[in-house]
């Protein structure tokens, strides 16, 4: 049986009493693809990820991970995917090694195979001098590789990966996303949840999840050419804070901020770029250069969140 | 069930038990602590602090004075003036029993007339008062009978036979030592609190310490996980029994009468329904401190109504019946059985059958309650 997505979800649904913490989102994941859940906190990303291990029952809706049920078949699921929680979920007063000997084990890898798994992630994570530390001691980075270890020893199809680059070092957090994609292009769907908008370009789809709704979602590029209505002007100045200031209650900007050395403007309307320069040089604020450019995945997600508030 | 995964919840189980030094040295040392501590818990009322009032003592007075104490139950501590001291003794409980002997007691004795003793009991406690009546009645009709004897030799005369005799013996504990019988009760209330304690934690604390849910989310069953947590406590448990088993025998001189290998045997079929029950409630409880509040559920009734320190028959039937759900009501049963009478599993197969079979439906239930998933 060919099954052509890892993961689909359709109009799945999960409350909490009268709280709908998932509202009915649909979306599917091919092999192979890294796909980003993005929102704030709350905003039931870690809910949609448990209901997909198999280990919360979904309120309405379903869900088929390599084609098996949520519901019905979530031993099987089980057997086949690797979860990292948004808590660390590991025994502080074992070792480094124990842990992940634990979990080689309650996957039923046979002892040989056990023992070169956790040997191989040990290197490959650079564990290796922790091995014999409890985890106890263990600092949060180092920490989240052995959770990503715990649940790769088994090498599973599907990898559902809730933060699990928090309070990681953006060093570290690089080889983190290296890793992620070479599991990848090995034919792992990954799923992995974030509320940091820079990570959010290291995968190849992106869900915006906004109060239990997807809100966008597509390529990270799509997302950032249609998400934002309205036009992103890229200035070029000596004077960024001052030209900040200038242009603040100017009724053609909705957004401006700094992105680097250079001033972004948000424009409600792309028609109004030249008056709003001519306006910029008219205040005495240099400008050496402008150029239209895509808005940033952080401005489309504000900009939906605004619009979906102001709606509501 | 894989081999493997139930290998791999022992392992590491022994790894985090071997590393929690405190709850090793507890586990090791209240046992005997409490042992040794209710080993002295006695239902014998011996030495009872006693005050007499004997206003003209004679040889005859002394004589009843001494029969008194020789009994062991009476230890005379004070010599009262007047009956309003003696009053006083009784009314501040220092004195527990007080005897009043009257002016003329020798001389009655003497003529050969009958004569009154009065032995008041602080009845408080109205268990041990009864028996320091009978003891003292007991005493007053052998002395009658010692007096009838030597009056009726003084004449010349054989006593006539006794028209009812009743030689009573005491079986399995001759001596009627109280130890006897309170130590393997306590040995088993003993066994009873660990297994509960040590299994208090097993699942409740894998919710606390937030790895209920990366555990869930593994193949692992039920099953394996259950059985490879129990699997080293039982192993912990029976290092307990010995400890136990060694003190009673060096401190109170208490030794297994029947098999120890049978002890220990028939023993796993107490863990199997006192490790389910405590792993039961460690599955339904939300935090370790609602586990620790239901277990109470479980220790207040094992020590009141299992028969470890007030014999079952005297219950009222209804709570005769609850206690049949309490693992100790057999265990004691059987640890008494082997330990006292040296019987064998001819006797005690009910017992053990009772003990698996509540195994299974704790066992069972706590299975079956057992989620795999967070709610």
């Amino acid at each position: 049986m060919h099954v052509p997505f890892a993961v689909r979800a359709v109009e799945l649904t999960r409350r909490f009493g009268d709280v709908v913490a998932v509202d009915r989102v649909t979306f599917a994941i091919p092999r192979g693809e890294v796909w980003g859940v993005l929102g704030p906190n709350g905003a039931g990303k870690s809910t949609t990820v448990r209901m997909l291990c198999g280990i919360l029952d979904p309120t309405e809706g379903r869900a088929e991970v390599l084609g098996l049920d949520v519901r019905r078949d979530r031993e099987a699921i089980k057997q086949r995917i690797g979860y990292v929680s948004q808590r660390f979920g590991l025994w502080p007063d074992l070792t480094v090694r124990e842990n992940l000997e634990f979990y080689a084990r309650a996957y039923g890898l046979p002892g040989a195979e056990a023992r070169r798994q956790v040997e191989g992630w040990l290197g490959r994570s650079e564990l290796a001098e922790w091995a014999h530390q409890r985890v106890a001691a263990l600092p949060a980075g180092f920490r989240q590789w052995l959770a990503l270890g715990c649940a790769v020893l088994h090498r599973p199809a599907v990898l559902f990966l809730d933060e699990p680059t928090a309070g990681v070092d953006p060093l570290s957090r690089r080889r983190f996303w290296e890793l992620i994609h070479h599991f990848a292009k090995e034919g792992t769907a990954v799923l992995v949840t974030t509320h940091a908008m820079d990570e959010a370009a290291h995968c190849d789809r992106l869900a915006f999840l906004y109060g239990g709704r997807i809100v966008a979602q597509g390529k990270p590029e799509e997302i950032r050419r249609t998400g934002a209505d309205g036009a992103v002007l890229e200035i070029q100045t000596d004077r960024p804070a001052e030209a900040l200031r200038v242009v603040e209650g100017h009724p053609a900007v909705r957004d401006a901020g700094l992105h680097g050395a250079a001033v972004h403007l948000v424009l409600r309307d792309p028609e109004a770029a030249e008056s709003v320069v001519g306006f910029l040089r008219q205040q005495g604020i240099p400008v050496h250069s402008v150029a239209a450019v895509l808005p940033s995945l952080e401005d489309v997600f504000v900009h939906l969140v605004e619009a979906l508030e102001g709606g509501a | 069930m894989s081999g493997r995964r139930l290998w791999g919840v022992v392992r590491k189980e022994v790894a985090q038990l071997r590393r929690d030094r405190r709850t090793l040295v507890t586990m090791l040392t209240l046992p005997v602590v409490q042992l040794v501590l209710y080993g002295y818990l006695t239902n014998e009322v011996l030495h009872q602090p006693t005050a007499v009032w004997d206003p003209v003592p004679s040889a005859e007075s002394r004589a009843l004075v001494a029969a008194l104490e020789n009994t062991r139950y009476f230890a005379v501590r004070y010599r009262a003036r007047n009956l309003q001291e003696l009053e006083r003794l009784l009314d501040s409980g220092r004195a527990r029993v007080g005897v009043v002997v009257p002016p003329d007691y020798g001389q009655r004795v003497r003529a050969g007339l009958p004569a009154t003793v009065l032995v008041v009991v602080d009845a408080s406690d109205a268990t041990s008062a009864r028996v320091l009546l009978q003891v003292a009645q007991g005493l007053g009709v052998r002395l009658s009978q010692d007096l009838q004897v030597r009056t009726l030799a003084r004449r010349g005369q054989r006593p006539p036979p006794q028209p009812v005799e009743v030689r009573a013996r005491a079986w399995y504990n001759p001596d009627l030592r109280s130890q006897v019988f309170i130590v393997p009760g306590v040995l088993g209330a003993v066994m009873q609190f660990v297994t509960t304690f040590l299994t208090l934690g097993t699942i409740v604390r894998e919710r606390e310490l937030g790895t209920f849910e990366q555990l869930v989310a593994t193949p692992l069953r039920p099953v394996e996980l259950m059985l490879g947590k129990l699997l080293p406590l039982v192993g912990l448990a029976y290092l307990n029994l010995t400890f136990i088993l060694l003190v009673a025998w060096v401190w109170f001189g208490v030794t297994v009468k029947g098999s120890p290998v049978l002890l220990y045997i028939l023993t796993f079929a107490f863990f199997f329904s006192s490790l389910g029950l405590g792993t039961l409630i460690s599955t339904v409880s939300r935090t370790f401190l609602q586990a620790a509040q239901l277990a109470q559920l479980i220790l207040l009734p094992s020590i009141l109504l299992s028969g470890f320190l007030f014999p079952r028959e005297s219950l009222p039937p209804f709570l005769q019946y609850v206690g049949l759900a309490i693992p100790l009501t057999y265990y004691v049963t059987v640890v008494r059985g082997i330990f006292i009478k040296g019987v064998g599993l001819e006797v005690l197969w009910p017992q053990v059958l009772a003990l698996l079979a509540l195994g299974i439906v704790v066992f069972g239930a706590a299975i079956v309650r057992f989620q795999k998933k967070l709610d």
